[in-house]
This record gives structure tokens, sequence and C-alpha cells, in this order.
């Protein structure tokens, strides 16, 4: 009996131990990841790398100014699309939508956050790409626009759900009407959740390559208006890495840095404002 | 074929990994860890989640893929050779580079939604089993597991999902051969990856078709693995008292 107590105890610090190995593990990733970026990318960060064009193959130097323009460009027209659509199907989940009807299009935004993004690469390409003939800023705007929805519609929704319904009450009480209510009281509450759910939403869509190889594709110039094909960071660092010269994998640490170094910001930024409430998924 | 057989191994092979250390991790950090600790730690896990899957591909084809060549695949050869799964020439890129960067990749979800449910199963659950004199651990693996059981599959399925879409990273390090081969040092190809490889310069009709309907075979599968998994969540979260 002794014998199997100190055998119960033996095997209880040993599974727990291993566990706090795996947890160690698992963040030890990130400051390795970190780390090794800052290590290799930061020799090959400069001005010129941020404000200067490619140079030609061969040619040492050079940046990727239009990549960084491209990528700029690419989220502010995304947004256009997906924000006002997931803000809005928010709002409707949050103060109008019946119990049945809500939870169908929780689900669908939920499916539709799993659909891998190269699908969403695909669905721009026939929808844009096809019948336009040539890769466009535009494609690959959609395509990363469609993926900011779900998520813009979700973070709306749960901070809507954290204003208190007295205040509701208090300004229905007044007189104001359901829309008056909603645009003047609730989201101004919850303004602080929906802005962290959409800086967010914008960080997550900043890393995505998948859906841009094949509906912005890639440009080794500055890409005038929204109608030409445009290079943008994570499809540099795709091609860069996959390249054959040393030169351009030093740029693509640089590159790699520069993402990381934007998701990760926008992301302590937005979670430390709402910490307490985890936003995963 | 080969494209299908690709995905299935490296996803496979990715969840192997991933599921002990996620599990175990996410054990640690909503039953052992303090708060304190458990929240940082969770938010470093979060982050990780939000690293862009080209940066995984990155530090996969410049950093792991060496080491598979010079240490790992050799030592695996050496210590498993006997195996089919361990043998053929060592290239670095291949399945086994491919299912060790999905590995890393999907970690951070199952701990986040595993966590989760840990915490949503009532500290009563816990009291009793320690109560009835059984020791930390044993009412953690015999009471708290089996109860947040479906809920950690669900994390399962979800991070099954997205090892199957995933894009970047593997097509950075699987190597791009479509062929099936019982060896894991192999190169092969996942469907994401070989969508990812070839439309930009598909050219023809045909050429195009077959690629978007390749599209729609991992659209489907994830579909289906997404459903059910979200189905899981929400049964478990009615159930615990969390959320």
């Amino acid at each position: 009996m002794r014998w199997r107590n100190i055998w119960r105890k033996l095997v209880n610090y040993v599974m727990f131990s291993l566990t706090g190995v795996c947890a160690l593990i698992t963040v030890g990733v990130l400051f390795f990841i970190l780390g090794y970026l800052i290590w290799h990318g930061g020799s090959s960060l400069s001005w010129t790398f941020l404000t200067h064009l490619p140079t030609p193959v061969g040619e040492t130097g050079g940046g990727m100014a239009n990549a960084i323009v491209g990528s700029a460009k690419l989220l502010l027209l995304a947004s256009v699309f997906g924000i006002p659509i997931g803000f809005l199907g928010g709002v409707y989940l949050a103060e109008f939508g019946g119990q049945a009807f809500s939870s169908v299009v929780r689900y669908t935004a939920d499916l539709l956050n799993g659909v891998p993004s190269i699908v969403m690469g695909i669905f721009a390409f026939t929808i844009v790409v096809l019948p336009m003939k040539h890769f466009s800023t535009l494609a690959g705007s959609l395509a990363l626009g469609v993926m900011m929805i779900p998520i813009a519609v979700r973070s709306t929704e749960e901070a809507l759900r954290t204003v208190p319904m007295m205040l509701r009450e208090g300004a229905l009480a007044l007189g104001a009407s359901k829309w008056k209510t909603i645009a003047t009281v609730a989201v101004p509450a919850a303004r602080k959740g929906i802005i962290t759910g959409i800086v967010l939403d914008i960080a997550r869509v900043a890393g995505e390559t998948a859906p841009l190889l094949f509906t912005a594709f890639s440009n080794r110039f500055w890409s005038p208006g929204w109608n030409q094909p445009t290079a943008s960071l994570p499809v540099m660092v795709y091609t860069y890495a996959i390249s054959p010269y040393d030169d351009w994998h030093r740029q693509a640490w640089a590159a790699g840095l520069v993402l990381l170094t934007l998701v990760l910001v926008a992301n302590v930024i937005a979670r430390v404002t709402i910490s307490g409430r985890t936003a995963h998924l | 074929m080969p494209f299908v057989y690709g995905t299935l191994v490296t996803s496979a092979l990715a969840l192997l990994i991933a599921v002990p250390t996620g599990v175990g991790a996410a054990i640690f950090l909503s039953e052992l860890a303090p708060p304190r600790i458990s929240n940082a730690m969770t938010f470093v896990i979060e982050l990780l989640a939000a690293v862009p899957s080209v940066i995984y591909g990155l530090l996969g084809i410049f950093i792991m893929v060496p080491f598979l060549r010079q240490y790992g695949e050799p030592f695996l050869k050496r210590t498993l050779g006997f195996l089919p799964l361990f043998q053929g020439p060592a290239y670095g890129v291949g399945m086994l580079a491919g299912g060790l960067v999905l590995a890393v990749m999907v970690v951070p979800f199952i701990i986040s939604v595993s966590r989760d449910v840990l915490m949503a199963v009532p500290v009563e659950q816990r009291e009793a089993a320690l109560a009835l004199g059984a020791t930390k651990w044993e009412s953690t693996w015999q009471v708290v597991v089996p109860y947040a059981r479906i809920g950690i599959m669900a994390s399962i399925f979800l991070s099954l999902a997205r090892a199957l879409g995933e894009t970047m990273a593997v097509t950075m390090v699987v190597g791009g051969t479509p062929a099936i081969s019982a060896s894991l040092f192999a190169p092969g190809y996942s469907i994401a990856a070989v969508i990812a490889d070839q439309f930009a310069e598909a050219t023809g009709d045909l050429y195009i078709q077959t690629l978007i309907e390749l599209g729609l075979v991992l659209f489907a599968l994830t579909i289906v693995i997404n459903g059910l998994a979200r189905v899981f969540i929400i049964s478990t979260t009615k159930k615990g008292s969390g959320h």
C-alpha cells in the first residue's frame, strides 16, 4: 500500500512536469522565431530596403518599397469590402436576430472562417481574374475581404453583447428609436471591443499569402491604380525564400521580419486593450 | 491521388506530434499553472497563432530542412531504419518536414481550445475526485479530461481542418513531387501546395479546371471537419459552466 502511494505521487509529479515541458516548448517556439528573424533579418534591414524598388536579378541591394505599399493598398481595399459587411452583420446578430436564424448565421460564419485561404484565392480568381483576364489588386483585395467578414461579424457581436441591457433600456425609455439606440448608445459603448476586433482581423489577413498568389500575383515595379498586378510583403517573402539567390534569401528574412513585427505589434496592442477577454479563433 | 495522399500523410503526422504536446500544455495551463503564469503563457500562445504561415515556411525552409538533412533524418535512419517509413535518401524537404511545420502551426489552436474546455469543467468535479483521495494527476486524467473529452476532440478536428488547408508553409518544405512513397523522407505534394505552386502558371482550361476541382475537394473536406468540430464545441460549452 505504501509503495503504491509513492508510485501514485511519482506519476503525479512526472506527468505534471511533462505537461509543463509541453507548455514551455510551445512558448519557446515564439521566442525562437522572433529571435531568429531579428538575428537574420535585422542585418539586411535598412532604409534602402524600405524605400527602394527591387533590383534586377543578380544585382545586390534594392528593397521592397513596392511590396509594402502594395500590401497597404490590398489591406485598405479589403477592409472596404469586408469590414462594413462584417460590422453590420455583427450588429444584426447582437441587436436584432431571432434565435434560430442567428445561430445559423453564427455557424456559417464559423465555417467560413475555417475555409482554407487558398480556396478563397480560387474563389476570387474565378469571379474577378477570369472575366477580367488579368491579375489585379482588386482580385487580391476581394479574397482578403471575404476572409475578413467572419471575424468582423463575431468580434462585433461579442463586443455588443458585453454592453449592459440597461443602457439600451435607458435610451429606449427616453423615447429613442431602436436604430438611434444602437447607433448612439450601444455601438459607442462597445467601440473599444469593435475596433480591437477589426485590428486583429486586419492583422490576420495581412499575413495571408496563399490567396494572393494567383489574384494579386506579384510585380517588380510600382503598381498604379487598382487594376494592375501588385507585389505584397507575404508573397515577396515566399518568392524570395524559394529563389536560388543568396541576396534574395537575405531580403526574404528582412521582409519576414517587417511582416512579423507589424502583425505582432498590432496583436499585442489589440490584446492588451482587451486584456481579460480572449479573442481566440 | 498523390496529392490526397500527401495531404493526409502530412496532416496525420502533424496531429501525431501536435496532439500530445497541445493537450499536455493545455492541462498544464488550466490545472497546474498559477493564474498569472497561465494567462501570460496563453497570451504568448495566441500571438503564436497569429504568426503568418509564410513565416513558418521561411523558418522551415532555412532552419528545419537543413537540420533534418544533416542530423534529423540520418539519426532516424540509424535508429528506426528497419521501418519502411524511415528509409531512402535524406533530402531534408519532404513529408516529414511538411508534417513537422504543420505540427508547430496547429499546436496553438489545440492549446487554446482545449484550455477553454478544460477550464469549463466545474470545480466540483475536481473537488469530488480529490476528496476521494485521488492525487491531482488522477483527478485530472480520470475525471477532468474525460469530462472535457468532446471539446478536446473538437480542438483536434479544428486543427486537422487547418492542417489540411494550410498552404504556404507546406508548399515551401514539402518538396513538390507528385508521387506516393512509403518513406516520410520522400518529397511529396499536398492538395493546397499543388494549387499554390501551379495555379498562376496554369495554361489551358482543362489545367485550370483540374486545379479548381482540387480546391473543391479541399473545401468540402474542411467544411465537413469544421462542421463536426463546431457541433462538438457547441454541445460541450452548453454542458459546462463556462461561456
